[in-house]
């Protein structure tokens, strides 16, 4: 067979189904990645309108634009989106559709998986804009603390809601948690060992991982005031001997590395954009790689930090605060290694460059003020403050969302085989990067100056109007520069000037092969033998030959040396994912009013699940 | 509705302590906040240092002295990071409850006032009142924080941080008042829909001052004089009122709701919600979800000229 | 093209055992995340213990010991048949491991009807207090992970009396759920140990 007989071959084994159903039978890590991403930006916009109705209330006192029943709805779907619908699973998404490519494979871990974690993503979403609009949206902050929450105090389904929302998340996210681990593990390209990893693979593999762990706790608890609201049981009810505390620390082990999760792939993507956009490898990559798995081990040992105003023992609280205050070591050293890597390479100010240092400039500030609310005495007085939403805003717009806009940027031609707008992008750059610090740097001084969190108003005899203000009028800019910067996406995608298949010049894989990449990714699976494969005569570079072009082969590597171990066949499209989510997403919606939901549901995707994994014919191969 | 309020007629801030322990933590502020601006400058200036200067040569070189200053920059973090560390716990000590004698106030947080009793060995010497505390300048006093709702917060910024009131998990926080003021304070938990509405005032005064007003506080309510105030009195006892409402000396025993007994002496209705003015007052009986919607006060049925008189009784419970 | 070095993959296996396959880490991520659980879960046991004074509560009577032990005792026999079927997927013998799995589901089943007794001598209920509500909570969840463990131990055993029996990928997946009935076996031990002992000895 020659080189075009394999490409048509390979074309059709790969090929996604046409016609009016395919759209839910469709496993591809791109399409799925592709849509994956569309939701989640989707879900971004909802959260940032919200956002800016909050805005608008605040802006006067005594304003009353929204009331205070509906701001309280607003506030927590606006954490709710941000922290469930959009930080995690806009990370996941990048990396579903990415990391094969990074990898040089064909495909992500368990793509009938991957599907099925991407419609209960979508579903979550819809369910609970959809208690919005109808006035029953959950309204107890998106960290819903008993006995808020409690069924004395939150009569109806709001709560309920908000328990099952995070079911689905979260069942979403650890699925595509398993899949990101292994793939990284098992599926480099021959030849990528351990210590050739790209630091943006590294991020994703060190993600994954804390999802694991960290997530069946926020699960726990909202299983548990499931329950303690539907069957009567007391877990937090202290009339019956349950703990009110119990809930803020389970919440919360699974809330602090929950931050992490969400901006470590972050530091990721700032890694691959510095390295190209300096012209040369990140300096330090063993500090850096030591950094990212300091970080997440660490980061599992800080939850009490946001309980310090509950009158914990002082012992506690100081190993917390030391905690707190030494996560920032590894971070820091990643800031001076990326310094290091721009000092000593050949800066080129396009925009994901630009996104990048505006991610240094921000994220060091929330990072800084992360150091001061870490101190218990200083904690004391910021706690539940303005001060803390700037400083969160600092870092998770400054960690991840920056680095996210470059990442989108610097990715796109890879996904649509043009480029953005540059100009557009400079002018969302500074858009974004001004309106941000207006709107969010006031806000420390009005946490100092006695403005506590999640309110609907307040008193004109505060003085803190004038810095309500400015901070709206920063959320306006800062509307303004998402909206040129996702027009400016929306129209190259048809419009944008093409891009062949590496425009940035970049070192890793995904950018060895067409923009986009075709629908097998690689015809011939690379072979890696240094840590920028493409800076180090790619021509040259050996190729894997011998898989299968008509069976959906894939080469399964070693965990370390990523040596060759054996092929695995994976599934052409089918429906039980999208069919298996339907029932999940019934029964958990069910579940909001009765326990039985449960039984009838679990049995129903006990058929389901069983005619996913039933094998199809063994002519046609496709079994995990 | 003024749009660029220059003034704050309200002492609500951490930055100007009015008490020894937010002196405390306001004088660690300033050593973390100049700590930092420093470390941001300095870190600022080597990255925009490192994105201008002329370079020569390969520039994937890793020189050794690049290995030794990101050596210095980590190690230097940890070191600061350590100092700050150890600033932090001696302000903590600092800080930290400890025994005293010190005048005790139960506060019971509810949804949405505070509920204040001074506590005292003779139940007739109890202070009972709501969302104001009086206290004197230099003495300590220790709240104990109860709460039998949902989770509420205790902050007043300008003497203290503030403690969470955690049902299930009773609290305690000592309050010192350096100099005398009005200040005021917020519940800084979100405690469902009108968490915003949820103030207190500490009025710290001078030592004799106290004495005085709480020989005044302890005594029951003052006898209406007037015609309309003795007519108000009998409204109030016919209507809902004293099924939530007390007031000391008449038979209204209600302990639902806030003490009335010197209603008059405090300055806002509804935790903040409304001044305590007659037109505001006669506004919160009639209608109080208007001001604090999902409020637990009831709108009350009255006729003008009773709500009139109404109006005047309680403007006498001074 | 023609001048690049290959590595030619076509004469490697289209399956393996153990953690050479991604089934095996998947399984693995899986245990991480019910272990994950069952840590909190235990630790909210312990974190509700420490509020009372005697536990269980006055007036509870403590859970009988004897349908937990039997379970414990039925449980580690079970792992001989599971350890042949795994041995067996991993040597392609597919007549040791229909009769193996039959029998394994059957222990499986027997703990599954005195999970059901257990539950009926708790002696408190789910909603008398905390203690009731953790103890069925912990319990339950236990019940749920091995039912959808057993169900699905089912399905893969019609799956190897069926004409899909041979394809290697089959053996793998035999491999991999008995893999996992060691967690579900091991992961038992603490749980009847904080449930049916804690109280009886803190």
């Amino acid at each position: 067979m020659n080189e075009l007989e394999e490409r048509a071959l390979l074309e059709k084994t790969w090929a996604n189904e046409s016609g009016p159903f395919a759209w839910f039978r469709q496993v591809d890590h791109r399409s799925i990645g592709r849509r994956f991403l569309f939701t989640a930006f989707v879900w971004f916009a909802c959260g940032g309108v919200l956002a800016a109705l909050m805005r608008i209330q605040l802006a006067r006192p005594n304003n009353a634009f929204l009331s205070a029943d509906r701001y309280d709805q607003i506030f927590t779907l606006h954490g709710i989106t941000m922290m469930f619908l959009f930080g995690v699973p806009v990370m996941e998404a990048l990396a579903v559709y990415v990391l094969p490519l990074m990898l040089g494979t064909r495909a992500l871990a368990f793509p009938r998986a991957n599907a099925y974690a991407y419609y209960l993503f979508l579903f979550a979403g819809i369910m609970v804009y959809t208690a919005l609009l109808l006035g029953m949206a959950p309204d107890t902050g998106w960290f819903s603390y008993v006995p808020l929450a409690s069924p004395m105090f939150g009569p109806g389904k709001r709560v309920d809601i908000w328990a099952e929302l995070v079911n689905f998340t979260e069942i979403s996210a650890l699925v595509v948690a398993i899949e990101v681990v292994v793939t990284i593990l098992k599926q480099r390209a021959p030849g990528m060992s351990i210590h050739r990893m790209p630091l943006y693979v590294w991020s994703m593999l060190v993600t994954a991982m804390m999802i694991l762990f960290a997530m069946p706790s926020v699960m726990v608890a909202s299983n548990f005031i499931g329950l303690d609201r539907l069957v009567g049981t007391h877990l937090f009810n202290p009339a019956e001997g349950g703990d009110v505390l119990l809930w803020q620390h389970l919440f919360w082990f699974f809330g602090h590395p929950e931050v992490y999760i969400i901006f470590i792939p972050g530091l990721g993507i700032v890694s691959s954009i510095t390295a190209v956009f300096c012209r040369r490898p990140v300096f330090g990559y063993t500090a850096m790689v030591l950094s990212l798995v300091a970080t997440a081990f660490m980061g599992f040992g800080l939850w009490v930090h946001h309980m310090f105003a509950t009158g914990l023992p002082q012992s506690g609280e100081s190993f917390f605060t030391a905690a707190s205050m030494m996560i920032a070591i590894p971070s820091g050293v990643q800031i001076f290694c990326w310094i290091a890597t721009i000092w000593l390479g050949r800066p080129s100010y396009r925009p994901p460059f630009l996104f990048v240092l505006g991610f240094l400039a921000i994220f060091v500030i929330g990072g800084l003020t992360g150091v001061m609310v870490a101190s218990v005495p200083l904690d004391l007085q910021l706690h539940d403050t303005f001060f803390v939403v700037a400083h969160f805003h600092y870092v998770l717009i400054g960690g991840a969302v920056f680095p996210l806009l470059g990442g989108i940027f610097y990715w796109f031609p890879k996904m649509t085989g043009r480029l953005m707008n540059e100009r557009l992008g400079h002018l969302s750059f500074w858009l974004t990067f001004v309106g941000f610090n207006l709107t969010f740097f006031p806000m420390h001084k009005l946490g100092l100056a006695g403005m506590p969190r999640r309110v609907y108003t307040y008193l004109p005899e505060t003085g803190w109007t004038t810095l309500n203000v400015l901070s709206t009028i920063g959320a306006g800019i800062l509307s303004l520069g998402m909206l040129v910067y996702f027009g400016n996406a929306l129209w190259s995608m048809r419009r944008g000037r093409a891009a062949g298949s590496n425009p940035w010049d970049a070192d890793t894989l995904e950018w060895s092969t067409s923009s986009p990449p075709p629908v097998y990714n690689f015809q011939h699976l690379p072979v890696v033998t240094s840590r920028e494969p493409l800076w180090h005569e790619p021509d040259q570079a050996p190729i894997v030959t011998g898989l299968a072009p008509d069976k959906r082969e894939v080469l399964i590597t070693r965990v370390l040396d990523a040596a060759p171990d054996h092929r695995y066949t994976y599934p052409h499209p089918t429906v039980w994912p999208f069919a298996s989510a339907v029932i999940t997403g019934m029964m958990l919606v069910a579940g909001l009013f009765t326990p039985w939901a449960f039984a009838i549901g679990m049995a129903l995707l006990a058929i389901f699940l069983t005619g996913w994994f039933w094998p199809s014919n063994p002519k046609k191969e496709g079994d995990a | 509705m003024t749009f660029f309020a220059h003034l704050a007629f309200v002492h609500q801030s951490a930055l100007d302590p009015a008490g020894e322990h937010a002196r405390a933590i306001a004088r660690l502020w300033d050593v973390f906040l100049g700590i930092t601006t420093v470390i941001y400058v300095l870190v600022m200036i080597a990255l925009v240092v490192g994105l201008l200067r002329k370079r020569e040569g390969d520039a994937s070189r890793n020189p050794r002295s690049t290995y030794v200053i990101v050596s210095i920059a980590g190690g230097l973090t940890v070191v600061i990071l350590f100092g700050l560390l150890i600033a932090s716990i001696f302000t903590g000590r600092a800080i930290a409850e400890r025994p005293k004698n010190a005048i005790g106030i139960t506060l019971r947080g509810k949804q949405w006032w505070w509920q204040v009793e001074y506590e005292a060995a003779h139940p007739s010497n109890r202070i009972l009142s709501a969302n104001e505390l009086t206290i004197p300048v230099g003495v300590p006093v220790t709240l104990h924080l109860h709460s039998s709702d949902v989770i509420h917060s205790f902050w007043v910024p300008g003497l203290h941080g503030k403690r969470d009131l955690i049902p299930g998990h009773d609290g305690s926080i000592t309050l010192l008042a350096e100099k005398p003021g009005v200040y005021r304070g917020q519940c800084a938990e979100f405690c469902g829909v009108q968490h915003a509405k949820m103030a207190l005032w500490v009025n710290a005064v001078s030592p004799s001052d106290y004495a005085r007003w709480a020989d005044a506080e302890r005594t029951p309510a003052r006898a209406p004089q007037t015609e309309a105030e003795i007519a108000g009195q009998q409204v109030f006892l016919r209507a809902p009122c004293p099924l939530c409402h007390a007031i000391r000396g008449t038979d209204a025993s209600g302990s639902t709701a806030p003490d009335l007994t010197h209603l008059a002496t405090r300055r806002s209705l509804g935790a903040g919600a409304l001044p305590n003015t007659r037109e505001a007052l006669g506004g919160w009986i009639v209608d109080a979800q208007r001001a604090k919607p999902g409020c637990q006060m009831p709108s009350i049925n009255l006729r003008p000229d009773e709500l009139s008189a109404l109006v005047d009784y309680l403007g006498s419970l001074r | 093209m023609s001048a690049r070095a290959t590595i030619d993959v076509s004469e490697l296996p289209a399956h393996a055992f153990g953690n050479r396959s991604i089934m095996w880490w998947a399984t693995v991520g899986v245990i991480a995340i019910e272990a994950a659980v069952f840590a909190a879960t235990i630790a909210t046991y312990f974190y509700l213990q420490g509020n009372e004074k005697s536990w269980p509560p006055a007036d509870t009577p403590l859970p009988d010991l004897l349908w937990p032990s039997i379970n414990v005792l039925i449980l580690l026999v079970s792992l001989v048949p599971n350890q042949i079927v795994k041995s067996a997927a991993e040597h392609h013998n597919l007549r040791t491991i229909r009769i193996g799995m039959i029998v394994a589901d059957l222990f499986a089943v027997a703990f599954v009807v005195v999970r059901a007794l257990e539950f009926r001598h708790l002696n408190v209920s789910w909603d008398s207090n905390a203690y009731g509500s953790i103890t069925w909570t912990l319990l339950g969840f236990h019940t749920f992970h091995l039912v959808t463990d057993l169900a699905d131990s089912i399905v893969l055993t019609v799956l190897m009396f069926s004409r899909h029996a041979h394809e290697g990928k089959r053996f793998v997946d035999v491999a991999e759920n008995s893999f996992y009935w060691y967690f579900v076996v091991i992961s038992w031990i603490p749980i009847y140990g904080v449930l049916y002992w804690a109280p009886r000895l803190l």
